[in-house]
């Protein structure tokens, strides 16, 4: 899957490891961590590649803030709105599993999964 | 789906404030609750609409009776199964906003069946979700309407009966039969597919109500991992495999495309038109100005047979201390007896809030009979009052700590040609005597409360003897 279109992001935090986006995703790209989060649940985890953007996960799991889903994660990244406040920037990816990306302009990273900060140009 | 980005819809609160603890990110359901992705759906779909601020989403009895924990809309938490019914008082005295009930399957179907049903049938333009997951899952599991026929719960250790308990009820086809409903429809949250139905079920309803086209009805079969105790995917697959064998999924009714939008604008009463409707004196705008005491606190018992009026008494004396603008409560006390009994009132005037609305140490007696002259004298206050019908009582008050008042009422009212304005009498006196009652205020007030237009010249006369009575009481002290 070298041609990953879409990006999911997963707040690990309020992810209750219901297990029901890895059983949705119709590529197979989500599975459940290891580890435990502090409210012992494994949290879905994604595998890092290979994500359609189709959005079934967002829609099969009960959490509303656990699953973010970029559809178009190549446009998507370089429409950053710049946090310096200048025009729009881009977002490279630093660890997809974690949904961890280096913001261009500023060299600052950001978590995907934190929907409070998802400022992208139209 | 048109928007790149999918996360949390922005009709959720960012941070679950309303939520006690520390966790205050993410809802209280279980991993794997049904509720929460038909929340999504809701909430995305009044975000899509535009019509999220102006929402209101009655929440039910159950898991989700949380909910206004999670929408940011308006947010009403009614009784017990009431929710269609409070969604029918909120949408008409509201009807631009976008009124939303959504209920449980032990909520709807069970002690809320009434009210949904005539909801449904009077047509109320609300759209109603109800979550159908087989259980009573707040409770632990209980055995619910739509319990399927052999499932466990913890009611039902053996397994529903039909014998026992009969079928499982199906409220979509219940309701689908009615006349008014213009969209009825049961979908489920199984799979990628039928969540997708479900979605388009759920904006369907909720662009009904948009359009103003009437009651819109969605069951959703849902899942409860917990109550019924296996994995979410396991859940998802009960669902799918054997719930579905007894509550058929599809549109069971939709007449919402050939629905005219209703006319649901309310019916306004013009302000001038107001004050008539509270009773309120018509053209008398200068400001009251009452003669009575900085601070009102009376405490007052009328007690006498049924018929003659004690609650009656009360229930006047309370309107003047509300023309007074002073706090009042009225209690009315009868005992089993319906004959021979005494009939008694409790009536509280203060400028302070009223607590309990119970008189235990009358400030004022009125006894119209010997019981209860009897049975009340002792508890009156030091200083207190008593009012007492002497043309009925034969015996006096045995207390000297108290203010005595024989009035002969009943042969006041007598000679006027009516016993039953007796207590008109009595209430001229205690009007003439006491500090709280102002007597324009009364006076203005009496044709407003006697209901029997033709009898009002002689109440008033009869309150003037009350009033003449107690000015030749005076004399005689």
């Amino acid at each position: 899957m070298a041609n990953a279109r879409g990006f999911v992001a997963i707040n690990e935090e309020e992810c209750k490891g219901c297990d029901l986006c890895v059983v949705a995703c119709p590529v197979d790209v989500l599975h459940l961590a290891k580890h435990f989060n502090t409210h012992g649940y494994n949290p879905s985890e994604y595998d890092g590649d290979g994500c359609t953007g189709c959005g079934v996960c967002f829609y099969a799991c009960p959490e509303p803030g656990a699953i973010t889903v970029f559809k178009n994660w190549e446009e998507s990244r370089h429409k950053y709105l710049n946090p310096e406040g200048e025009g729009v920037t881009s977002l490279t990816l630093k660890d997809p599993v974690k949904g961890v990306a280096v913001i261009e302009s500023t060299g600052d990273t950001i978590v995907l999964s934190d929907f409070r900060k998802l400022n992208f140009a139209e | 789906m048109s928007t790149k980005i999918l996360s949390k819809s922005q009709g959720f609160y960012d941070l679950y404030e309303r939520r006690p603890g520390s966790d205050q990110e993410t809802t209280h359901y279980c991993p794997g609750c049904g509720h929460g992705i038909l929340h999504k759906m809701i909430a995305e779909a009044l975000m899509d609409f535009g019509v999220n601020d102006n929402s209101i989403i009655i929440s039910p009895v159950g898991c989700s009776v949380f909910a206004y924990y999670y929408f940011a809309a308006g947010n009403f938490q009614a009784a017990h199964g009431r929710a269609p019914a409070v969604a029918t008082g909120v949408k008409r005295a509201l009807p631009e906003s976008i009124v939303i009930s959504y209920q449980g399957d032990g909520d709807l179907a069970a002690i809320g069946g009434n009210e949904i049903l005539h909801a449904a049938n009077r047509g109320e333009a609300i759209s109603v979700f109800f979550v159908n997951n087989a259980i009573y899952g707040m409770t632990g599991g209980q055995m619910a309407p739509t319990t399927l026929i052999g499932q466990k719960t913890t009611t039902t250790p053996y397994g529903r009966t039909v014998a026992n308990e009969g079928y499982p009820i199906r409220m979509t086809e219940l309701i689908s039969q009615l006349q008014a409903p213009v969209y009825v429809e049961r979908t489920m949250m199984a799979d990628t597919k039928s969540i997708n139905t479900t979605r388009k079920a759920v904006r369907k309803a909720i662009k009904n109500q948009v359009e103003k086209k009437g009651f819109s009805f969605v069951e959703v079969l849902s899942t409860c991992p917990t109550g019924w105790k296996v994995t979410a995917p396991q859940a998802e697959e009960w669902v799918k495999t054997t719930m579905t064998q007894h509550f058929p999924l599809g549109v069971f009714k939709d007449i919402s495309g050939d629905a005219e939008p209703l006319n649901l604008t309310k019916d306004q009463l013009p302000a001038e038109r107001i004050p008539k409707a509270i009773s309120l004196p018509l053209g008398d705008k200068e400001k009251l100005v009452y003669k009575i005491p900085e601070t009102v606190s009376e405490e007052i018992k009328i007690s006498g047979f049924g018929g003659q009026g004690v609650l009656s008494l009360g229930v006047w004396l309370s309107e003047f201390g509300m023309r007074e603008d002073l706090n009042v409560s009225w209690i009315p006390s009868y005992g089993p007896e319906m004959r021979g009994g005494t009939a008694h009132c409790h009536v509280k005037l203060s400028h302070r809030p009223i607590g309990s609305p119970l008189v235990a140490q009358p400030t004022v007696l009125v006894a119209t009979n010997r019981p209860s002259l009897e049975k009340f004298e002792q508890e009156v206050v030091a200083g207190g009052k008593i009012f007492w019908d002497n043309s009925l009582i034969d015996i006096s008050p045995s207390r000297s700590d108290i203010v005595s008042l024989p009035v002969p009422a009943t042969e006041i009212a007598n000679q006027l040609g009516n016993t039953k304005a007796a207590n008109v009498v009595m209430l001229g006196v205690i009007t003439a005597v006491s500090d709280f009652l102002d007597e324009n205020i009364v006076r203005r007030t009496l044709p407003e409360i006697f209901k029997k237009k033709h009898l009002l010249d002689l109440n008033m006369q009869a309150f003037n003897k009350g009033l003449e009575f107690a000015a030749s009481l005076k004399q005689m002290t």
